[in-house]
């Protein structure tokens, strides 16, 4: 039971880190109706930045704004040149176009700061906690405690910057339909660029927190890969689907790699968490908690 | 002015529904396929057969088995590579285990293999769609690849996981040049093209555009939605599988559940979106375009080299990347329709030149 436990909340934890990824697709989705494939690739630009330039010689607290500016001059500049002459094109345009960027972003980053791989320091130890051991004997990582802190708070105060703010408010506005919100009067461009901005900063915190975790290096764009499943799980539009969607894959890829993987052979977390969106996806289509689409003819 | 239909007076239904109506589309098709079969073979190198002309009509044919899907079916998929891998390994399973399997066969029973495969991840398309749809086709490929690495009964137990590909063998004649595989790839690769043209303009074809169009609109007109949807799940992962399989076969000579990754799939997507979404011709463009981009941009930055500027291999390999990256954002921008639309508008230009209207 105790080691149950531990896989669990070992699994809920590192869900946590999926739904920061996949929260930077859930804004950009949200705001734009485009689904951002080159998230990875910014988390990974974001982490390598960050790297580069404590390398250089810049401490943590100057680095953190530093990187902070250039990517939301990189989300600034994918607004202006990719997304805005694509505008009205299917979705499908939209998604190729990310693919597109997101090679772009991945090899400018490594042609900037080099491809080998480097440790990431944020003063958090990653030991499990003494006490809880101590106490109930089941171990929790501080570093994970720490991530999923930190995931909360964005999360919360994402949450409230969309429902309380007047920006909040435009941007809801403009995803729900983009030329009512025009006619009203908000300027689109400029939500897109706000977006694109956020966007880059949620790349930021995940690519820190990865990069700390994994270390920076190319494998940290597959986290990508790892937040699409989250994502359908718990819809594209919705951040509270993010998170649970988030909990659950995280939860129920350690369990089922743990008691499932030895039967079948192991390296089961590479699929599992889709198929097991897949199944879920038969039961609610639009996700846990997507918008559900009325069609008409 | 070369491209005028004037005169050419169709008197039959027969007529009126061919394949190629205009006389001129038909003279350039022969031509095209004159320089395919007897041009080519003649004078092309080794080196351009294995490294350019096969891969470049293998992707193509996976690309039209993606457009089908995608592009008349409306179904975006991100697991072609899977289908691909199924279609490879089932080949080498019944060459292995079947005794005196001839080899078209059993391309053709790896490409059945790989419609049922595709068949069954098609299924929740009847419940989901877009991206969600999308996202889904992803479990496919992952689980189709890890799959094949794991049961160790798919690779004959190897330990490598890598295995050498059988002989393609014909009626005793061994198909071990790069030349002579060439010309096998092309004559199925153009049988099954021709086949894909007739079937876009089948009932079938009609059927798809529709759902790819407005399915619930085509739902009511009594298009039967599973049917439909299905059988160009089916009938696109039967193209991807002949496509794996010749892959393995033709160009790789090896078998191996790595080379079919999602990047593969990726690649394949860039094709037809960069060739034209619902077109025949667009497949074949895109295959083009992506088979022979890296290899201008090798030559490229070699040039670059030979000028003096010292550029280490790091950066050229990512700049290669970026490049890549950059020409997809370009030409979604500049044509998002593709490189078959250009070719449309070139025709209409052709047809009027050297008028004005």
């Amino acid at each position: 039971m105790t080691f149950f436990l531990e896989v669990l909340i070992g699994g809920l934890l590192s869900g946590v880190m999926y739904s920061l990824v996949a929260l930077g697709f859930v804004l950009i989705y949200k705001a734009s109706g485009v689904l951002n494939f080159a998230q990875g690739g910014m988390v990974f630009f974001a982490a390598l930045t960050f790297v580069g330039l404590t390398e250089v010689g810049l401490n943590f607290w100057l680095a953190m704004p530093a990187t902070l500016v250039v990517m939301v001059v990189l989300g600034l500049a994918t607004e202006r040149i990719v997304l805005r002459p694509l505008v009205n094109q299917p979705q499908i345009a939209l998604f190729m176009a990310t693919i597109g960027l997101a090679f772009f972003i991945e090899g400018l980053a490594q042609m900037l700061w080099g491809a080998n791989v480097r440790g990431l320091e944020l003063g958090i130890q990653d030991e499990p906690i003494g006490w809880v051991s101590d106490a109930t004997g089941i171990n929790v990582s501080k570093f994970d405690l720490v991530a999923a802190g930190i995931a909360a708070a964005l999360v919360t105060s994402l949450a409230l910057f969309f429902s309380r703010t007047r920006i909040g408010r435009a941007l809801r506005a403009v995803a729900d339909d983009h030329q009512a919100a025009l006619a009203v009067g908000i300027p689109l461009q400029q939500i897109w660029a706000i977006v694109w901005g956020v966007a880059g900063f949620v790349a930021l915190v995940a690519g820190l927190l990865w990069g700390a975790r994994n270390g920076v290096q190319f494998a940290l764009t597959f986290v990508a890969l790892k937040a699409l499943p989250v994502l359908i799980l718990g819809g594209f539009e919705s951040i509270p689907g993010a998170i649970v969607g988030g909990l659950i894959i995280g939860a129920s890829e350690k369990v089922a790699e743990v008691y499932l993987g030895p039967l079948v052979g192991g390296g089961i977390e590479g699929w599992f968490p889709y198929v097991l969106a897949l199944l879920f996806l038969l039961v609610r289509p639009e996700g846990l908690f997507g918008e559900k689409i009325i069609r008409r003819i | 002015m070369f491209y005028r239909e004037a005169g050419q007076f169709k008197t039959s239904y027969r007529d009126d529904s061919a394949i190629f109506p205009i006389r001129q589309d038909r003279i350039a098709i022969v031509a095209i396929a004159l320089v395919a079969f007897v041009v080519v073979p003649a004078v092309a190198s080794p080196y351009v057969f294995s490294g350019i002309l096969i891969p470049f009509l293998i992707l193509a044919l996976a690309a039209l088995g993606l457009n089908i899907l995608t592009g008349y079916a409306g179904q975006l998929s991100l697991g072609t590579a899977a289908f691909m891998a199924v279609g490879a390994f089932a080949s080498y399973n019944f060459m292995l285990r079947v005794p005196g399997m001839p080899v078209l066969l059993a391309f053709v029973c790896g490409g059945v293999m790989a419609a049922g495969v595709g068949v069954l991840f098609g299924l929740p398309s009847l419940r989901i769609r877009g991206f969600y749809l999308a996202v889904a086709t992803l479990a496919a490929q992952f689980f189709v690849v890890w799959c094949l690495a794991k049961v160790g009964w798919f690779s004959n137990y190897s330990s490598s996981g890598v295995i050498t590909a059988q002989p393609i063998e014909i009626l005793g004649y061994r198909f071990d040049q790069p030349q002579s595989k060439y010309l096998l790839v092309l004559t199925i690769v153009s049988l099954l093209a021709l086949a894909a043209k007739n079937l876009a303009r089948s009932n079938l074809g009609r059927k798809w555009m529709a759902v790819r169009d407005m399915d619930v609109a085509a739902e009511v007109i009594g298009i039967r939605m599973m049917h439909t949807k299905l059988s160009a799940f089916a009938i696109s992962s039967f193209y991807c599988g002949i496509a794996g399989a010749l892959y393995a076969y033709a160009y790789l000579g090896t078998v191996e559940p790595e080379a079919y990754n999602l990047d593969l799939s990726f690649r394949i997507l860039f094709m037809i979106i960069i060739g034209g979404v619902g077109s025949v011709l667009g497949a074949f463009l895109g295959s083009a375009f992506i088979t022979l981009m890296p290899i201008f941009l090798n030559i490229g930055i070699g040039f670059l080299e030979h000028s003096g500027l010292n550029i280490p291999s790091s950066i050229t390999s990512n700049l290669e990347t970026m490049v890549f990256g950059a020409l997809i954002i370009f030409f979604l921008i500049v044509e998002p329709h593709g490189l078959a639309r250009l070719w449309t508008i070139g025709k209409e230009k052709l047809r009027l030149w050297p008028f004005p209207h």
